[in-house]
């Protein structure tokens, strides 16, 4: 069923049902704003939390209590009064607040006092020789396929990559009877050193104690190969081999699934092409907006909540999301801010739940090699440029990732750079010699995912229609 | 420390680019500067469009001339900016439309010039197999063509800092002063000084114009464009339309590019625009009736450029009215990108010979303020 937009305006407008979004708009309508909250899937949960209504995963064992903490937040957000639209896809987002959304095919127009940005954390690029290959896909994807139908591999799979979530999808791979035939750590060696000085507050986290028995419970059923510096894909058109490098020796073994995953970054498309500034994070590697305590953009009546603002985690996503209507209530109805938990206690809850992040980020921070490919690997999927290619560009004066659109449309495909940004952004760096910062990132356009023409030749005639208008 | 040269240019666009690769051919050593970098806005960005079709009398001469050196691009330029001519064919929907079109022809070849061919249905459906069968023909161009806009801005600086001329991208120009003899000009810490300023700063060249004491009625606009996902060949020339406001390219890649003249709003201070959705649509409403082939392409990507647009319509193009040594080369009002290879040639024979055999006679500035020179 297919509902449009009840009204044209809107107090707050919530865009993804993830932890963040759904903490905002909850928080938001209880305090009596008039609320919208717009998410893309199919229910509400975002990726953390996806398909908490409706798994048929229902042990709840297999998908870990952290998943199930999801239930209690779609609960207040029903028990409020906002409104929810699922199968909504923001596709423009600008600065006098306006947004177009297509929801089954058909595309409308509100508009927001305040928008909160909810959007989340995309996986970040793992470009090696051969991961354009079918057969090789994302953690993340695979997760998904778990959660919302309980598929999980059951071919000769190998996951390749680090962090928290690879090992959260191993074990919940495991859970299910899913197969596992190795997992290749990327860890770099040195990171253990790097985030020692960081590790006291990763102790007194909550991620410690249940990082800790993933990982025992994972490493007891499968072979876990650590220290590994170099990976590749290869096949006639079909994945056939992984071949990797750990300890200095080289190893290929037949494989029909490769997984590969080494963190997530803020999903910033939407922010971006709104006009939000964003700055390079060197710990994070990664673009992330410029907010204020609030979770306030440079862009007035636009906030953003939960890994969109900075990877953070579901934890402190929720209360990110909880600051950010507070905000919009204490702007737009004083009276019922003062009703809701005050800002001080959600800025301690923040707190906490942060603790340990640095030392996570320091010990995942993914390797140079992993990120910055060479030769003839595969930088944009959509154009099919090779590292290479980019480096040639620059050769010939390309100076960042807006003036390589000329020489090579990089960026210019329908992922619109989700797949190839951050991975331009340092292969031009590196080979300038200068920051990420100094590179800069493609400028974003709207429609920020594609809509038809046919779709969009649907919308309702304006006034606009009728003015002088002159040809190019 | 002041760098003595021979030309100050101001505008990394496809005119400002254009002028100091030929100032360069000429011998001279310019200084070409640009507050971002070469094609940013509005020559990097526009539909690509290389048409003499549908110009205002004043400037065919400049687009003649023009044309002459896009079908040779590749050895001004040593990069072919993906030039293709394919024509351009101007579509009239009704038989109103056709008798305009059949005036425009006439008036043209009065005045001696025969680019302009008015077609008839058969001619149209031959040239645009997928045009709407209710169209009663239409006038085509037919050694127009498109180029790609950024790679040929690209192209044109590439080669002129090849020549010589030095490019300073990232700072704008500021103080523009005249004293003994010489035009100065910050960029940053440094100051550049020539006999000869050229002020082809696009969007923001009012500005400069206005503060020289040479105010001249313009505006500043973004007109939108969106291109499309990729779909099966089945188009060539660049289409236009007549009554409504359209124009329609596919690429050799299969993406098809509409524009027409919708304008998003400009906030030239923050180089930013913000985009019209509802007016695109009508953009989007005229392709679902014209092209059924494009119903289910997906649009991809919509922006828009910042540019000049005078209140005449044709450009700002010759010398100062005031000041020795000062050249205007701006205000080319959505249609400026095919006259930069010939508006750069003829610059510099403005600059370097005092005069030149293309006639442009009614693009000075003295049309706004009578010579005080």
């Amino acid at each position: 069923m297919t509902v449009a937009p009840k009204r044209e305006d809107y107090d707050v407008v919530v865009i993804g049902a993830g932890p963040a979004g759904l903490a905002a708009a909850a928080t938001s309508a209880e305090a009596g704003l008039s609320t919208l909250l717009l998410d893309e899937n199919v229910g509400p949960g975002g990726q953390v939390f996806r398909a908490i209504a409706s798994t048929p995963v229902t042990d709840r064992n297999q998908l870990g209590a952290d998943y199930w903490a999801g239930a209690d937040l779609v609960q207040s957000l029903r028990a409020s009064s906002a409104e929810v639209i699922h199968r909504a896809i923001v596709w423009s987002l600008d600065r006098n607040l306006e947004i177009a959304v297509s929801i089954g095919g058909a595309s409308a127009f509100v508009k927001a006092k305040r928008v909160i940005l909810a959007t989340g954390a995309l996986e970040r690029p793992f470009p090696i020789p051969g991961w354009t290959l079918p057969g090789v896909m994302t953690a993340g994807a695979a997760q998904t396929m778990l959660k919302s139908s309980a598929l999980v591999p059951d071919g000769r799979t190998v996951i390749a990559g680090q962090g928290p979530l690879l090992w959260l999808l191993a074990a919940q791979i495991l859970r299910l009877d899913g197969r596992i035939d190795r997992i290749l750590d990327t860890t770099e060696r040195g990171n253990y050193f790097a985030a020692l000085p960081h590790a006291f507050a990763f102790l007194t986290s909550p991620y410690f104690a249940k990082g800790l028995s993933m990982m025992r419970e994972v490493k007891a059923k499968v072979q876990v190969v650590s220290g590994v510096t170099e990976l590749s894909a290869s096949g006639d058109g079909q994945l056939a081999s992984v071949s990797y490098v750990a300890g200095g020796k080289r190893e290929t073994i037949p494989v029909d699934l490769l997984l590969l995953h080494q963190g997530v970054v803020p999903n910033v498309n939407l922010a971006m092409s709104a006009g939000v500034e964003h700055r390079w994070d060197d710990l994070q590697l990664c673009w992330s907006p410029v907010l204020d305590a609030s979770g306030n953009s440079t862009i007035p009546g636009i906030a953003i909540a939960g890994d969109g603002a900075g990877i953070g985690g579901a934890s402190a996503a929720v209360v990110r999301g909880r600051i950010a209507a507070l905000a919009a209530v204490e702007a737009l109805s004083p009276a019922a801010a003062a009703k809701l938990p005050a800002m001080a206690t959600l800025r301690s809850d923040l707190a906490k739940a942060e603790r340990g992040r640095v030392f996570l980020d320091t010990l995942f921070r993914p390797a140079p090699q992993f990120r910055i490919p060479s030769g003839e690997t595969i930088v944009c999927r959509c154009e099919e440029v090779t590292a290479k290619d980019v480096l040639d560009s620059v050769a010939i004066g390309a100076t960042g990732p807006n003036q390589l659109k000329a020489y090579r449309r990089t960026g210019m495909g329908p992922c619109q750079g989700r797949l190839c940004g951050l991975t331009v952004t340092e292969l031009m760096a590196q080979a300038r010699g200068k920051t990420p910062q100094e590179i800069g990132y493609y400028r974003l356009r709207a429609p920020v995912k594609p809509i038809t023409l046919a779709e969009l030749a649907a919308v309702p005639k304006s006034e606009a229609d009728v003015k002088a208008v002159v040809r190019g | 420390m002041t760098k003595n040269v021979d030309a100050i240019v101001v505008g990394g666009g496809i005119h400002g680019c254009s002028t100091a690769l030929h100032l360069c051919l000429a011998g001279l050593k310019p200084v070409l500067i640009e507050k971002d970098y070469a094609g940013r806005h509005a020559s990097g960005v526009n539909a690509g469009g290389v048409r003499q079709l549908a110009r205002h009398i004043p400037e065919i001469p400049l687009s003649i001339r023009s044309m002459g050196i896009w079908e040779k691009i590749a050895d001004l330029v040593d990069d072919d900016c993906s030039f293709e001519s394919h024509g351009q064919v101007l579509v009239a929907e009704n038989e109103e439309e056709l008798a305009v079109c059949r005036a425009r022809v006439a008036e043209l070849n009065a005045l001696g010039f025969t680019h302009e061919e008015l077609i008839d249905a058969t001619e149209l459906r031959r040239l645009v197999p997928a045009v709407a069968e209710t169209c009663p023909g239409g006038v085509v161009s037919r050694r127009d063509g498109a180029a790609n806009p950024a790679q040929t801005t690209t192209a044109f600086r590439r080669k002129a800092e090849q020549l010589g001329a030095t490019v300073r991208e990232g700072i704008a120009a500021s103080n523009v002063r005249y004293g003994a003899g010489l035009w100065h000009v910050d960029v940053g810490p440094e100051t550049f000084a020539a006999p000869v300023l050229v002020n082809a700063a696009g969007a923001w060249a009012g500005k400069i114009a206005a503060a020289l004491g040479e105010p001249v009625p313009v505006e500043t606009v973004a007109p939108m464009l969106m291109i499309t996902s990729r779909v099966p060949h089945f188009i060539d020339p660049v289409v236009i339309l007549r009554g409504r406001k359209l124009s329609f390219k596919q690429f050799s890649n299969g993406t098809v590019l509409i524009g027409g003249g919708h304008l998003a709003t400009p906030y030239p201070d923050r180089n930013e625009t913000v985009l019209d959705w509802k007016s695109l649509a009508t953009s989007a409403r005229t392709v679902f009736e014209l092209f059924p082939v494009m119903r289910s392409a997906s649009i991809v990507r919509a922006w828009a450029g910042i540019e000049a647009k005078m209140k005449d319509d044709i450009p700002v193009f010759g010398p100062s009215s005031r000041h020795k040594g000062l050249y205007h080369q701006f205000g080319f009002s959505l249609h400026g990108f095919q006259l930069g290879p010939g508006a750069g040639a003829v610059m510099a024979e403005l600059i370097v010979n005092g005069g030149t055999q293309t006639r442009i006679s009614d693009l000075g500035i003295d049309r706004f303020h009578p010579s005080t020179l």
